[in-house]
């Protein structure tokens, strides 16, 4: 069953994600490919993720699609203008891929190119429009399309936030993001059902499918990085505790028991969960298993 | 100095559709050469807002319009006419806006574009208010430039990476997009943050082909026009 027919039919989904490496090796993501197909319903590609360049998300996605992996197209704003992200995008469904993932995108600041120019031409809400422009059979300036895509097309949402204007920023972007054609939404990293909860009372109204966004904590500091780090995430102090008290041979197993403490929460609460493994990609068969999906 | 245009009218209808009455100001410095917020255009406006149904409670045309000191000073005499009125729509480029809005508690809108000249500024030194995209936003943001305040000049609200309200480029810069959100918040237009708008474009944000063509291009290139006879 596809990610689509899965969410539209109201069943729980689950989705995890992979990078592509640097270089032309993808011995790698075919391993991937074959640990992940049958387990997750669908994966996504990062695209260049952190502004760091290396095999782009439209081949690695066509990749999964020859593997039989149906992949979750991630899309930034950074590296291509309005051209180039429709043409991609057009390139995209001739290749098999289904779903997008519209993104902003970091700054190239942030990653290994910082001297490159962020294009930024487009962003998240008005890049949906272009799919959804794409979707009906034109471009964005209304010219028609010899043959047309179909796409699944879904956002992200940060479930946390430090600021009021930042919390509620993100419920009118959200907003906007559905008007503009977002059927699905993935969140960034929640480590408190708590908050997650009180963030799906306040979207429960638009009725658009939300997987949670799961991390699992290889260790403490990855956690005290995150917090002091990434916008959105904050692992709460009882959680890092669990990870620092835990032995050397048995951290593994906390994070993955972890992460299925926290699907286990979520899962009443939302469509689906995204796991985000972050070099753990084999693992997460065993966060499914012990999740009891 | 910088070059400002009128909108359409029926764009400045629409920003101050949610308001009854209207304050009215105008730049007597590049506005009034540009010919789109002088005295003359101020008295223009306001017999068409008239006419449009909405009140003018005052207009006033001030020397000059490009820091928050200058808007102050210039309005001491009609603090109580700026009250009386739902909001403010001001004749100027982006950088008056941004003074005006910073300068008064009010719902603050662009009467103008401002055109790119490919460099030339104002007596504001620098692009970091406005940098002359010929689509002011203003009238969507509270008067902050999302061009210029946010890292990464987003249309449709913030990107997510902002951390404690900075930047998540650096701890020095505020995220433009919160402070967009607090001066809304303040002023009661929240609802501005649902209004889906089209993606910048990009040509108006290029100097003119005809603004190319004048003499100091033509001087500058007169040697090599020269050499080619």
């Amino acid at each position: 069953m596809s990610l689509q027919s899965k969410l539209e039919s109201g069943k729980f989904a689950l989705s995890c994600e992979f990078g592509p490496l640097k270089g032309t090796d993808t011995a790698e993501i075919k391993e991937n490919i074959e640990i992940l197909k049958g387990k997750v319903d669908a994966a996504n590609v990062t695209d260049q993720q952190s502004s760091v360049m290396r095999l782009g998300s439209l081949v690695t996605s066509a990749l999964c699609v020859q593997g039989g992996l149906e992949p979750i197209f991630q899309m930034t704003c950074r590296d291509r203008n309005r051209i180039a992200l429709q043409s991609d995008l057009l390139g995209a469904w001739v290749l098999g891929i289904k779903n997008v993932l519209a993104l902003t995108g970091d700054l190239p600041s942030l990653g290994d190119h910082p001297q490159a120019k962020g294009v930024f031409d487009l962003d998240s809400v008005t890049l949906l429009q272009a799919i959804t422009r794409l979707n009906e059979g034109f471009d964005m300036v209304g010219n028609e399309l010899h043959g047309k895509p179909n796409f699944f097309a879904g956002a992200v949402v940060k479930v946390d936030s430090n600021t009021e204007a930042s919390a509620e920023m993100q419920i009118y972007k959200f907003e906007k993001k559905i008007a503009a054609g977002a059927k699905f939404f993935q969140t960034q990293a929640v480590y408190d059902a708590g908050t997650f909860a009180r963030f799906m009372k306040r979207v429960e109204k638009f009725k658009v499918p939300v997987m949670a966004g799961i991390i699992p904590l290889k260790n403490a500091g990855m956690a005290k990085f995150m917090n002091a780090n990434v916008a959105g995430v904050h692992v709460p102090d009882d959680l890092i505790q669990k990870m620092s008290a835990a032995a050397k041979e048995d951290r593994e197993k906390t994070g993955i028991q972890i992460a299925a403490d926290l699907i286990q929460q979520m899962k009443p609460m939302c469509q689906g969960v995204h796991i985000m493994a972050i070099g753990w990609e084999k693992k997460v068969p065993s966060i499914i298993q012990a999740a009891g999906l | 100095m910088i070059l400002s245009e009128q909108k359409p009218f029926e764009e400045i209808l629409g920003y101050l559709e949610r308001d009854k009455s209207v304050f009215i100001l105008g730049c007597n410095g590049c506005a009034q050469s540009s010919g789109s917020g002088g005295p003359k255009q101020v008295e223009e406006m306001k017999k068409k807002l008239t006419e449009a149904g909405k009140k003018v409670t005052g207009t006033k045309v001030i020397d000059f319009l490009c820091g928050k000191a200058l808007v102050k000073s210039g309005l001491r005499g009609k603090v109580d006419l700026v009250a009386a009125a739902d909001a403010v729509l001001v004749l100027t480029c982006g950088i008056g806006v941004q003074a005006v809005a910073a300068a008064i508690n009010k719902p603050v809108y662009p009467g103008c574009n401002t055109v790119n000249l490919g460099g030339s500024r104002g007596e504001w030194e620098g692009s970091e208010r406005c940098d002359e995209c010929g689509q002011c936003l203003l009238y969507y943001t509270g008067g902050i430039c999302p061009i210029t305040a946010c890292t990464k000049s987003l249309v449709s609200g913030a990107c997510g990476g902002a951390n404690k309200g900075k930047c998540e480029v650096s701890q020095d810069r505020d995220c433009g997009w919160e402070l967009i959100y607090n001066r809304l918040k303040a002023r009661g237009q929240l609802d501005r943050l649902a209004d889906m708008l089209k993606p910048l474009d990009h040509k108006k944000i290029m100097p003119r082909p005809e603004m190319m063509s004048t003499s100091r291009y033509a001087l500058e290139n007169l040697d090599q026009e020269v050499k080619a006879k």
